[in-house]
């Protein structure tokens, strides 16, 4: 992990405010991701954990606050003023998306093959057989058998759909990777499965990545901070291993000493 | 004749719809909404179609309508009807005598020229509407550029069945920009879209949509680089003039399993035949 030699973060977050007519999304949140860093942001339904995805995503326009981002080609940009064409570009080049049900963040009616060349496909790739090679190469990289390649993921189980969704992100090599709730609805032994190839995707790639969960579990073994939010707000942050070992807020220690142990 | 307007549509709405053609010049393979007509035909009959060349057919014209490649269809022949009662104009069925020809289905063979306007008549216009069904999404797929589901299909035709599976409305990019549905002609017709000579309008009347290729426009059709795009072709020549290189019809001719390959563009054969007075006869 290059956290320590990186000199400026790859994402600034400040002021990020947003509501949904009078109710709070969520409110003034800041903070700083650095190259190669994992944070996890938790909190109970309803803190505000999706809302902070999608302002930072561009799905939602926050009221105010400004998100910064490092792009590969040097300059720093501002994600909420960039134009629908700058943004999008961004989102299939440099970004990932992760959603909680694959069904979201995959195209279930073409191959598993197609869902990983997409984005290759939308930034221009122009060759088939590269686009396959890719494609296997990807399959392989989270684990999918090659020759399922041609498969459509409706014929995958539900952990197999989420590592497809993880190949189709990560084809173009993004920098950030925003997860949401990757390990919801699978059981326990695929999330583990699930986590572990996260863990050394994201060791390997020298990702980014901000993993929003309920589950305390995945955030101490995926992020290296945490974030903890409740009503929209951060209660409080720190290394994970800190806020879970010691958490300081009331808030904390009652999200911590509910977790169930068999 | 006198109890229409030149070419049935009422001067107002021929100026709309010329608007519409002025714009769709203007940006190559950009679909223009107009206020689409009622007319005297029914829809998917080529109201479109129909519309466009009212608007801009003149008496000097010499009118042509092709159906599927041929000029003595239903379709074709009260298309012609109809244009030669409600503007006088002179009627053709010679590809190379008319300057305006309404079309559905097919370009013909014989080459077109700068002082023609060809007018395609379109179901659907919009190329991404099976990919995406929300007209505001495919509008804004459209201002950014953004093809990628497109390419997504193509992947999916050659992975499933080693080639391209369209073979009638094959999606093209007009002047490198826009995606556009050539309407549906063959794929063998694609290559004739490009740089074209003649003024080729587009025409969808229920979907209210008109677009354009301006002459010498380049038109690509969409391929992979190691899929590059193919035309059909047939093992043996039209069984009637005995040209190749064309687009054959194929046609059963009895019920013990016969049949036969003639051109489709009906005309293009005919002169053909009348030309070789030793060809095969009818």
């Amino acid at each position: 992990m290059s956290v320590a030699d990186a000199d400026r973060p790859l994402l600034g977050v400040r002021g990020l405010t947003h509501d949904y007519g009078g109710r709070v999304g969520c409110l003034d949140i800041g903070f700083d991701l650095w190259p190669g860093e994992v944070l996890g942001v938790v909190g109970e339904s309803g803190s505000g954990k999706t809302t902070l995805l999608g302002c930072l995503s561009g799905r939602l326009v926050p009221a105010a606050g400004i998100v910064e981002f490092l792009t590969r080609e040097g300059p720093v940009v501002d994600v909420l003023r960039l134009s629908e064409t700058e943004r999008r570009r961004l989102a299939r080049t440099d970004w990932g998306m992760v959603h909680q049900n694959p069904r979201d963040g995959l195209r279930m009616n073409v191959t598993a093959g197609a869902n990983v060349g997409e984005r290759l496909m939308a930034v221009g790739a122009r060759h088939y057989g590269q686009i396959r090679a890719a494609a296997l190469e990807w399959l392989g990289h989270v684990e999918i058998a090659t020759d399922r390649v041609d498969d459509l993921p409706d014929t995958f189980s539900g952990g197999m759909q989420q590592r497809l969704q993880i190949a189709r992100n990560l084809v173009t090599r993004p920098q950030l990777v925003l997860m949401d709730e990757p390990t919801g609805g699978l059981d326990v032994s695929v999330q583990a499965r699930l986590l572990d190839l996260l863990r050394s995707l994201v060791a390997e790639l020298g990702l980014s990545a901000i993993v929003v969960t309920h589950d305390l579990a995945v955030t101490r073994l995926l992020t290296h901070r945490l974030l903890v939010l409740r009503r929209g707000e951060v209660v409080e942050s720190g290394l994970t291993d800190q806020v879970l070992d010691d958490p300081q807020h009331a808030y904390t220690q009652l999200l911590v000493s509910s977790v169930l142990h068999p | 004749m006198n109890e229409y307007n030149f070419a049935f549509l009422d001067e107002q709405s021929k100026r709309m719809i010329r608007r519409a053609i002025l714009k769709a010049v203007a940006i190559p393979g950009y679909q223009v909404p107009f206020g689409s007509r009622e007319m005297p035909l029914s829809y998917g009959w080529g109201t479109g179609g129909v519309q466009v060349t009212a608007s801009v057919i003149g008496p000097a014209d010499v009118f042509k309508v092709i159906d599927q490649g041929a000029d003595d269809t239903t379709n074709a022949v009260s298309i012609r009807q109809f244009f030669a009662r409600t503007t006088g104009v002179r009627t053709t069925e010679r590809t190379d005598e008319a300057t305006l020809i309404q079309t559905r289905h097919r370009i013909p063979e014989t080459p077109l020229s700068a002082d023609q306007i060809l007018v395609l008549q379109v179901p659907i216009p919009e190329p991404l509407r099976w990919l995406e069904p929300r007209e505001t999404e495919t509008r804004l797929m459209h201002a950014l550029e953004e093809y990628g589901a497109m390419w997504v299909r193509l992947y999916e035709d050659i992975t499933r069945s080693g080639h391209v599976e369209t073979a009638y409305d094959y999606p093209v990019v007009v002047n490198g920009r826009y995606l556009m549905r050539p309407s549906p002609i063959p794929k063998f017709d694609n290559p004739k879209l490009d740089r074209s000579p003649a003024l080729l309008l587009f025409g969808a009347g229920r979907e209210k949509r008109i677009y354009a290729v301006p002459p010498h426009t380049p038109v690509r059709s969409l391929d992979f680089e190691d899929h590059p795009f193919t035309v059909e072709t047939w093992a043996q020549p039209c069984a009637l003039c005995g040209a190749t290189g064309v687009f054959l019809d194929e046609i059963v001719v009895d019920d013990k399993g016969g049949r036969m390959f003639v051109c489709s563009d009906t005309d293009f054969c005919g002169r053909r035949r009348e030309a070789s007075a030793g060809g095969p006869a009818r």
